[in-house]
Order: C-alpha cells, then structure tokens, then sequence
C-alpha cells in the first residue's frame, strides 16, 4: 500500500516544492511568496509542515512523527494528518 | 524656486481619489523619498481638487493643464508655459488618457528640453484592449477570449452562440462591467457604448485571483525592476486598497514576453488574473505607474527612481532582490489647503505651494 493512501482514500498533498516554500512562523501565521495567501495553522499543523517541510511528503512518517511528538495514538494521529492533507490541499488549488 | 543644479520632474495624475486614484501622488512620493530636497516636484492636473497637488510635502508648485480632449497642440501650448515657468528636466505622465497625445508630443518637448521616457504612440496601439489578445498570442501568453461588438443584438441568444452568461463588457479605452444575463448585458452595453463609443468588448469571465506586475521597460526589450502585487482589498471598483508583495518567475516571465513583444520603454503596469488552474489570463496593460507604486519603494526597487536614472541617461540604481511578503493597505486622509492656494489653483491655474511651506 503507497504511504500516502489511508483508510482506503488517496490523500494527495500539495506538490512538494509549494510546501517548501512557505514561510512559517513559531505563531503559526504561514505565508505563501507566490500566491500572497496566508492563513494560521495550530501547534500540531505548524509541527506537520515543517515535517513535511525538512523530510518530505511521507504522510506514514509525518503520521509516526505526530504520534512521538504528541503522545497521540496512531488512529487519531491518522485522522488528524488525513483531514490536514485535505485542508492542505483545498488551500493551494 | 529652483535652485542650481535641482532637478525638476513635472509628474500628472495627481487625482489620489480613493476608489480610483491617479499614480502620481505614488510617483512623486517614491522620488521624493529617493531624492529628498535634491528634487523639484511640479504636480500636473485637470482638476484644482486634485488632492496631490496640494501636498507640500510633495508637490513643490502645481499647475492645471487643459484635458486631453482639447488636442495636441493645446496641450504643447500648455506644457510649454509651464515649462518656461518651472524649467522641467523631466515628465512623468501617469494617466491613460493623454499618453497617447504626450508620447507623440515627446519628440517635440525633447526639442525645448523636456525629456521623458515613453512608449511610442505604435506601441500604446498595440496594447490596447481591443489588440491585447493578439498581443498575448504572439508573446505566448494566456488570455481571455474577447469579441468585439457593435450592437446589443449579440446578447440575444449568446449562450447558444458560445457565450454564456456571466460576461465581461469593457470599453475600448476604460470601464468593465460583469453582465450576469441580458438585461445587465443591455444596460452595460448602452452605458459603455455612450461613454466611449463603439466597438464594445465583451470577454469571457475568468474567475481567480487578481495580481498585477509593476516594471519599465528599456525600449529595446528588457523588464526592469519588476514588482509583483497580489490584492488583498478592492474597492467598489476594484481597486486595490489593500495589497501584498509577491514573487512568482511564472508571472514574470509572462511579463518579460509581453515586454520583449513590445519592445515596451518606460513604465508598465500588466493585470492578470490566476485562474483555478494556476493559469496567468491576461486581462490588461496600463501603459503607466500603477496607483500602489509606492510598494515598490516598500521593497527596495522605487521604479520611479529608476524610470528618471533612464530618463537621464544615467545609471540606474541597484535594486533590491524580490521581496515577497511586504503589505500596503491605504486609507483616507484629509489635507487642510488655504483659501488663497485654491484660489491661484482656479484663477491662474498654478500654485507655488513651497512657498507655504512651514
């Protein structure tokens, strides 16, 4: 099974060099040089950005990344990931 | 008064109204930061409400001259009389009505030593709305499908014909009206077609977001100094009030195209909308400053510090790499003018506003 295909749907995350070249801020205000939008994301969002960010566009890791930092179990964690790929992907159409 | 060696720079569009305001006030505003007291402004109007040309911070006099409509010769008369009272180096004409009078004029104002740095009148023709699609075509960019019209009859049945409602009806030289159906279509058509005559445009409606790309062109092909703006805030009319610094190489390489295509001189302002695709459609080219040029003094690359270096044969100077992420956000403010600089403003139209300076 790909990584990126959970609970049996696809999960499609914008291209990787759109999520590398966000500025993110410890406040979680993320801005995009491009496409001038911007929007805030909560601790765990800007935590999963930046993961993608440094490691890449694997949500099984980004997935076992939230589940250390955050003492989350898996199940929740993959729910959360999913439903931000999917807030992701509607803000960079 | 001028003092020896002080550059004089005669800047219009001092119309900074707040739904649609003129660039010059923007213009005179980056000089000014860029030259200090080194520069003379001469402000040029229309209208002696004009609220630039009572800014003394500024504007270091102001004149009114006579509308475009009135013709060439008119205008040269004009412009030479103020010349022989201020001793203009250079002009900076900000609005799309008298370029095409002052572009042809500027062989004769470079005689009396008024220098400028324009497109020529072919080059004007070339981007206007009615041309803009086979200017896009040729430079490889994308562009709306427009039809030009000359009855109102067309929107009997469109949809049928292939143009389906909502449509764009623009005139040939300013205005855009969305039409969502017929009857908005008929009302749109009569206005535009009464204010500027035929043909009318109509364009399909591209929907996204709108970004505009401010730059001057050296005249043999070159982009210079682009700035990249994304509206965050539009007024009724849909202008900018509030925007943000953007950088995208797809959208200035549109912009280089078109440019090269020209073979563009002097200032230019290229309106896109990014499509739901990501698409730049290319909706217009204003042949001048834009009215929020003063962001690009906000990024470190006054455009029109660096439009009066070429003007002067001079070098131009460094501009700062792209700097995405910087605002603008206008608001209304009120300028206190006395009585008796009105006055002068409407009587004699001029006024030495440094002369009321504190």
């Amino acid at each position: 099974m790909d990584n990126n295909q959970k609970q049996g749907q696809s999960v499609d995350l914008p291209k990787a060099d759109v999520l590398t070249r966000l500025a993110l801020s410890d406040s979680g205000f993320v801005f995009d040089p491009v496409t001038g939008n911007s929007f805030t994301v909560n601790g765990s969002g800007l935590a999963i950005l930046r993961r993608l960010q440094q490691q890449g566009t694997d949500l099984a890791a980004a997935v076992a990344f939230l589940c250390e930092e955050f003492d989350v179990e898996a199940m929740a964690a993959e729910r959360d990931v999913i439903e931000f790929a999917n807030l992701l992907r509607n803000a960079f159409k | 008064m001028k003092r020896d060696n002080q550059l004089t720079v005669a800047i219009t569009g001092m119309n900074a109204v707040p739904d649609n305001p003129g660039a010059g006030l923007a213009v005179a505003r980056c000089l000014r930061e860029a030259y200090g007291e080194s520069i003379r402004i001469v402000g040029l109007g229309y209208d002696a409400l004009d609220p630039g040309l009572h800014r003394r911070e500024y504007c270091d006099s102001a004149h009114l001259l006579s509308y475009p409509g009135s013709g060439s010769d008119t205008l040269f008369a004009r412009l030479s009389e103020i010349h022989d009272a201020e001793h203009i180096d250079v002009l900076i004409p900000c609005l799309d009505a008298e370029l095409p009078l002052i572009a042809g004029l500027a062989p004769k104002l470079a005689e009396i030593g008024v220098r400028s740095y324009l497109p020529s009148t072919e080059q004007l023709a070339r981007r206007a709305k009615d041309r803009l699609p086979d200017l896009a075509h040729a430079a490889g960019v994308a562009c709306p499908e427009t039809l030009a019209i000359t009855h109102a009859d067309f929107f009997r049945g469109c949809d049928k014909k292939g143009w389906p409602f909502p449509l764009v009806v623009k005139g040939v030289f300013y205005d855009a009206r969305i039409a969502a159906g017929r009857e908005e279509a008929d009302i749109a058509f009569r206005a535009i077609a009464a204010e500027w005559g035929v043909p009318v445009l109509v364009q399909r409606r591209i929907t996204g977001e709108e970004c505009n790309l401010a730059g001057v062109g050296d005249g043999t092909g070159a982009l210079l100094g682009e700035v990249m703006m994304k509206k965050r805030a539009i007024t009724g009319r849909g202008k900018a009030w509030a925007g943000i610094s953007i950088h995208d190489e797809v959208l200035a390489e549109n912009a280089r195209r078109l440019v090269a295509a020209l073979k563009w001189k002097g200032p230019i302002e290229i309106e896109v909308m990014r499509d739901s695709q990501g698409t730049y459609q290319l909706i217009e080219i204003n042949p001048r400053f834009p009215a929020w040029i003063y962001l690009s003094q906000g990024v470190g690359r006054n455009l029109p510090a660096l439009l009066l270096s070429l003007a002067l044969d001079e070098t131009p100077p460094p501009l700062a790499p792209p700097r995405p992420g910087m605002l603008f956000i206008r608001y209304a403010q009120e300028t206190i003018v006395p009585l008796s600089s009105f006055e002068t403003l409407m009587v004699e139209g001029r006024s030495a506003l440094e002369s009321e300076k504190p």
